[in-house]
């Protein structure tokens, strides 16, 4: 019988190809698998980009130069708005810095209200549009710390806090302002988990509520607040930790006992009610003597009230900051 | 396996680990690592080192349960690379973070339990990679090196604690590390468990 299997001389695949053909599939795999690692790589470590594009914000004034505008202008490089867009934490859209913005593109303020109540003569619920009417916008120019050491310095548009507060007449025994951000998962997927105790909730002590530094901010770099910065309406306290600073505020309330806020009540011993910047207290885990300036390499040493103790450290007059961190 | 498929699969284990390190230089060159590219890069090396040490504990269980006992050629390869990221990783937050200070980064590990961790972490792989060597294997002989080389769990479990001890509150991607440790620490614990339960009067062969 013939052997039908058997391979002739001529079918066997010369050595120098068949090596060849080795060397070329083993190159191909060799960068095949380099560029899949790559694309995990990327994947799994996204960094934030994209064009943010809000309406510019009409009739926006500058402060005036005189002694009772103090601190409102900054004299140090503004931090890019690319950075400021794509660098922020705000867990109700999510926990990753660089996904803040992607996860908040598109988030709907229309017919946003704010409720002001409480201890006060007059409350009133305002639309977004009331509420901006109150006083014309001015540009500030602040330091912003965060509680995780890095800093940038930001343009906010907005007005003094003590704006509002002046038309809904606080009553004599109001101590505190709650503020409250928006809960609602549909549109803030990050409050879906159980991260934070959510709805976010802030306070202030009257009298930092009152202090003109004290900034109802609308808007940054003379636009509109994007989403990922708080949309459409926050708080800034410029000498506080930026966790104070809180957003998409839908409730003020004007209340006699100091009220719970979400970071200290997360974590007491690290996060206080007060949380003024203070180079001297550390976090229980990090050092607060220095921070990062985004935009910058190496680290500035981080000033006392966030550099605006001149403007604000009467206030704490006789307090021990150490134990009221 | 052949010689030269383990060659080749060494070069495929070196080409691809480097693939990570060499994307984040090219972005750090083109100033694309976001806003804040010191801690990216930080966190990035850092994870890159949680990432490879599982890969080097995870050799033993896959070969031992899939019978590929060619893995075990990688499996110090992957080790190399572990301690290659932590030793980046360092260096980055010793210079850009503690701007090359000596004192101010001895200074800062003594008050930060996080920090001690992460040098134990480190330290401790200090005499796995000198020892990596076929040589230092003969010199050592093979039940001395595997029970020194133990400590690679010694610094897996330091690194996913030092990585949990930083996070502010969203704790998810260290606890998936941590799991992840957890499950091939718990494979060797129920091997080693099973293995004195068969053979109750000889000592079990090191895992």
């Amino acid at each position: 019988m013939k052997d039908s299997n058997k391979i002739l001389a001529g079918e066997v695949t010369p050595a120098a190809t068949y090596f060849n053909r080795r060397t070329f599939v083993r190159a191909g795999i060799l960068a095949a698998s380099a560029v899949a690692t790559g694309l995990v790589y990327k994947r799994l470590n996204p960094v934030a980009s994209g064009k943010v594009d809000t309406a510019a914000i009409p009739g926006l004034t500058q402060p005036a130069a005189d002694a009772e505008s103090k601190g409102f202008r900054v004299d140090e490089p503004e931090t890019p708005f690319q950075d400021i867009t794509h660098y922020n934490n705000f867990y109700e859209f999510s926990t990753s810095k660089e996904g803040v913005a992607p996860a908040a593109a598109g988030f709907d303020t229309r017919d946003w209200r704010v409720s002001v109540e409480g201890l006060v003569r007059k409350p009133k619920v305002f639309s977004l549009d009331d509420l901006l009417k109150i006083s014309s916008p001015e540009e500030r120019i602040y330091r912003m710390r965060c509680v995780e050491a890095w800093s940038m310095v930001i343009p906010w548009a907005g007005y003094s806090l003590s704006k509002l507060l002046d038309v809904v007449e606080p009553l004599e025994d109001a101590k505190f302002v709650a503020f409250e951000t928006l809960l609602d998962p549909k549109r803030m997927p990050g409050q879906r988990s159980a991260v934070l105790d959510w709805p976010y909730v802030e306070g202030l002590r009257m009298d930092e509520a009152m202090h003109p530094l004290t900034l109802l901010a609308s808007g940054l770099y003379g636009r509109a607040l994007p989403p990922q910065d708080g949309a459409p309406i926050r708080l800034v306290v410029p000498w506080k930790y930026g966790f104070k600073g809180i957003k998409s505020i839908i409730k003020i309330k004007l209340v006699e006992a100091q009220p719970r806020t979400t970071w200290s009540a997360y974590a007491p011993a690290e996060y206080g009610f007060y949380a003024n910047v203070n180079p001297q207290v550390d976090h229980p885990r990090w050092s607060q003597a220095t921070e990062q300036r985004i935009g910058e390499s190496g680290r500035r040493p981080t000033l006392m009230f966030n550099g605006y103790g001149e403007e604000v450290a009467h206030l704490y007059a006789g307090m021990n900051l150490r134990t009221n961190f | 396996m052949k010689e030269t498929d383990i060659r080749f699969g060494k070069l495929l284990v070196w080409v691809n680990g480097a693939v990570p390190l060499t994307l984040l230089a090219w972005d750090a060159w083109h100033h694309d690592l976001g806003a804040n590219p010191q801690n990216f890069a930080i966190l990035t090396t850092g994870m890159m080192t949680l990432l490879f040490l599982m890969l080097t504990m995870a050799v033993t269980p896959v070969r031992k349960i899939t019978g590929w006992n060619w893995l075990l050629s990688y499996r110090r390869s992957l080790g190399l690379f572990a301690f290659g990221y932590a030793c980046v990783h360092f260096l980055l937050f010793f210079s850009l973070d503690r701007s090359f200070s000596i004192a101010g980064t001895l200074a800062e590990m003594v008050k930060r339990k996080y920090l001690i961790l992460g040098s134990i972490g480190l330290l401790v792989m200090v005499p796995l990679a000198i020892t990596s060597t076929n040589g230092m294997i003969k010199r050592l002989g093979g039940k001395r090196w595997r029970a020194l080389h133990r400590l690679a769990y010694v610094a897996a479990l330091a690194g996913v604690i030092h990585y949990y001890m930083q996070v502010k509150a969203d704790v998810r991607q260290p606890l998936v590390f941590g799991a992840v440790l957890a499950i091939l620490l718990g494979y060797r614990v129920l091997a080693y468990l099973r293995q004195t339960v068969r053979q109750p009067r000889r000592p079990g062969p090191a895992q």
